[in-house]
């Protein structure tokens, strides 16, 4: 495997005792948009932090492009950017200086034309004489990402990076993730908007209590994990499923007018032509027919949401 | 060595001095600046002179370490408080510079406003009192020792502060006292027994002894005590600022 970071039996616990991680172990892909998901105090932070050299370790290994984060943490840090969940800024400086700071803090040459380039990028051009604290929250959150770019890491780190924006700032951003990764970086990026992995990512991780519970091909997962429902709008409405429906297992809304019915999408046989031939039996006429698939957030929800 | 990150939190730091430059440097010269006219020039007139130096002029070095010692305190402290108290330090311990580069960073931008800031005490005191510098090079030689120690020293208290409170503690509550009481005013032999014994316990005693030295060629307590001393200081601040990033202490959980 081309990894790009390897986690190797990664723990931490707390001073207070709390276990925030359990043998986490976990191999990113060059290149690849990762998205690991959990619930809040599953400990994705804790992992992304422990990475950044912010938090200590309790156990295990990590290499980040073949190089030990500690032995060698110059070079390992040199190539990883990192956009905290907080809005954590120097609140009188303004949006150039700041971002001219993060990239000499990480041991780059000034470069005024990558800084202006990144800034346009981000739509901070017109800001970059203007105070943080004179910004939006959404300006402030691409004032953050153009900090983590500042050094061009290899590596970049999105802790909720759309916490708390607008859906067009949302939709902005995930168009910059697709760009940085055409540019070969390598996104790891931790989310409550599901939607927004589900959307970028091309894998999905997913931790809880500490554990690292799966890791799977999002396309993989949904085929795999994912139902599929057709629904049936019916001309009149039933009371009852009828009788010789009963082995479809179908859901009757409570208006009447819809049956449900859950289907493997992978499986040879989804019954959807004998279900609609004995709906034909029973004089039962629909004006609709709908298919959809469950989304990654209810694949998430029943992998995590009844052990919260 | 990252000779760019370092200049990075330097200028970070001293662009934080530009923009506070009232509160940073103009008030400690300003408030620097009434001693000399209270007891330099009005009470200073009407008292004799101590180990053969007017008293206006005697009073200097003191007044030169007060101000140095609490201004690097609490430069070097703010600095490297303020990233923790709003979140920022995450991106130094995130970036690739040593525990090292880190002090120089933060501690060198301290101690730079520091000597900035005794080099315009002196010369606005040269406005109301006269005064000579008998060792100019020992002179430069305790600003920077001193500079440097105190800022370090802040930056330890910065790093071990968890409120404003915590911030304020030790210059206000023992700094400041300490050096009032650590002959800025006076002469350690002008005190009766036990007194003058126990203000050899004052670590500041020295600091000021040796400066006054440097001025006059006349002090306290002899100048390789002095020196030694202050290079003691350096030492255990060093020791402290290496254990705390050895250990992560308020910095890493």
């Amino acid at each position: 495997m081309n990894s790009i970071l390897s986690i190797r039996d990664v723990s931490k616990t707390y001073a207070s005792g709390h276990a925030a991680l359990k043998q986490i172990n976990l191999e990113i892909e060059r290149g690849e948009i990762f998205a690991l998901l959990g619930p809040n105090g599953a400990g994705k932070t804790t992992l992304i932090s422990i990475i950044c050299g912010i938090v200590t370790r309790s156990a295990g290994e990590i290499l980040a492009d073949g190089r030990d984060i500690d032995r060698e943490y110059r070079d390992v840090r040199s190539l990883i950017g990192l956009v905290p969940q907080e809005l954590s800024t120097d609140a009188f400086e303004s949006v150039w200086d700041t971002v001219c700071f993060s990239r000499g803090l990480f041991g780059k040459a000034p470069n005024t034309a990558y800084i202006e380039s990144l800034l346009k990028q981000l739509s901070l051009w017109e800001k970059r004489n203007s105070r943080i604290l004179a910004l939006s929250g959404g300006m402030k959150r691409r004032v953050m990402i153009a900090k983590a770019l500042s050094h061009e890491p290899k590596i970049l780190f999105l802790d909720e990076p759309t916490a708390g924006v607008d859906v067009e700032l949302r939709r902005d951003m995930w168009q910059m993730v697709r760009e940085l990764r055409e540019q070969g970086v390598t996104i790891i990026l931790t989310t409550h908007y599901i939607e927004e992995a589900e959307e970028m990512a091309d894998r999905i991780g997913v931790i809880r209590r500490g554990e690292l519970i799966l890791v799977e091909d999002k396309n993989e997962l949904m085929n795999k994990l994912g139902r599929k429902e057709l629904r049936v709008q019916l001309q009149s409405p039933l009371e009852v499923v009828p009788e010789p429906l009963a082995e479809f297992n179908l859901s009757l809304s409570e208006d009447g007018q819809t049956l449900t019915y859950h289907f493997d999408a992978q499986h040879e046989h989804t019954g959807i032509a004998e279900l609609i031939r004995r709906l034909g039996q029973q004089g039962l006429d629909f004006k609709d027919l709908q298919s959809r698939q469950s989304s990654l957030e209810e694949i998430f929800v029943s992998l995590v949401g009844d052990q919260r | 060595m990252n000779i760019h990150g370092i200049l990075a939190i330097y200028r970070f730091e001293m662009a934080r001095t530009r923009r506070t430059l009232m509160q940073s440097i103009i008030s400690p010269v300003l408030s620097t600046s009434l001693y000399f006219i209270v007891f330099g020039t009005a009470i200073g007139s009407r008292m004799g002179e101590i180990d053969g130096i007017e008293y206006g002029a005697y009073i200097i070095p003191g007044l030169l370490m007060l101000s140095l010692l609490s201004e690097s305190i609490s430069n070097a402290s703010f600095g490297i408080f303020f990233p923790k108290f709003s979140g920022t330090i995450y991106e130094v311990l995130s970036a690739p510079v040593s525990p090292l580069e880190v002090v120089i960073g933060y501690v060198g931008a301290a101690a730079t406003k520091s000597v900035m800031i005794g080099t315009l005490i002196l010369l606005t005191a040269r406005i109301f009192v006269d005064y000579s510098l008998d060792h100019p090079l020992w002179v430069i030689t305790f600003l920077l020792l001193t500079s440097i120690t105190f800022s370090m020293f802040g930056f330890i208290i910065g790093i071990w502060a968890d409120d404003f409170q915590k911030l304020q503690l030790i210059p206000l509550m023992v700094i400041t006292p300490l050096t009032f009481l650590g002959g800025a005013f006076y002469s350690i032999t002008m005190l009766p027994e036990p007194w003058q014994s126990l203000s050899l316990f004052n670590p500041v005693v020295y600091l000021i002894s040796g400066l006054r030295w440097a001025f006059y060629g006349a002090a306290d307590v002899n100048l390789g005590v002095s020196l030694s001393m202050t290079l003691l200081f350096l030492f255990l601040c060093l020791s402290g600022t290496w254990w705390i990033f050895r250990t992560g202490y308020k910095l890493k959980q």
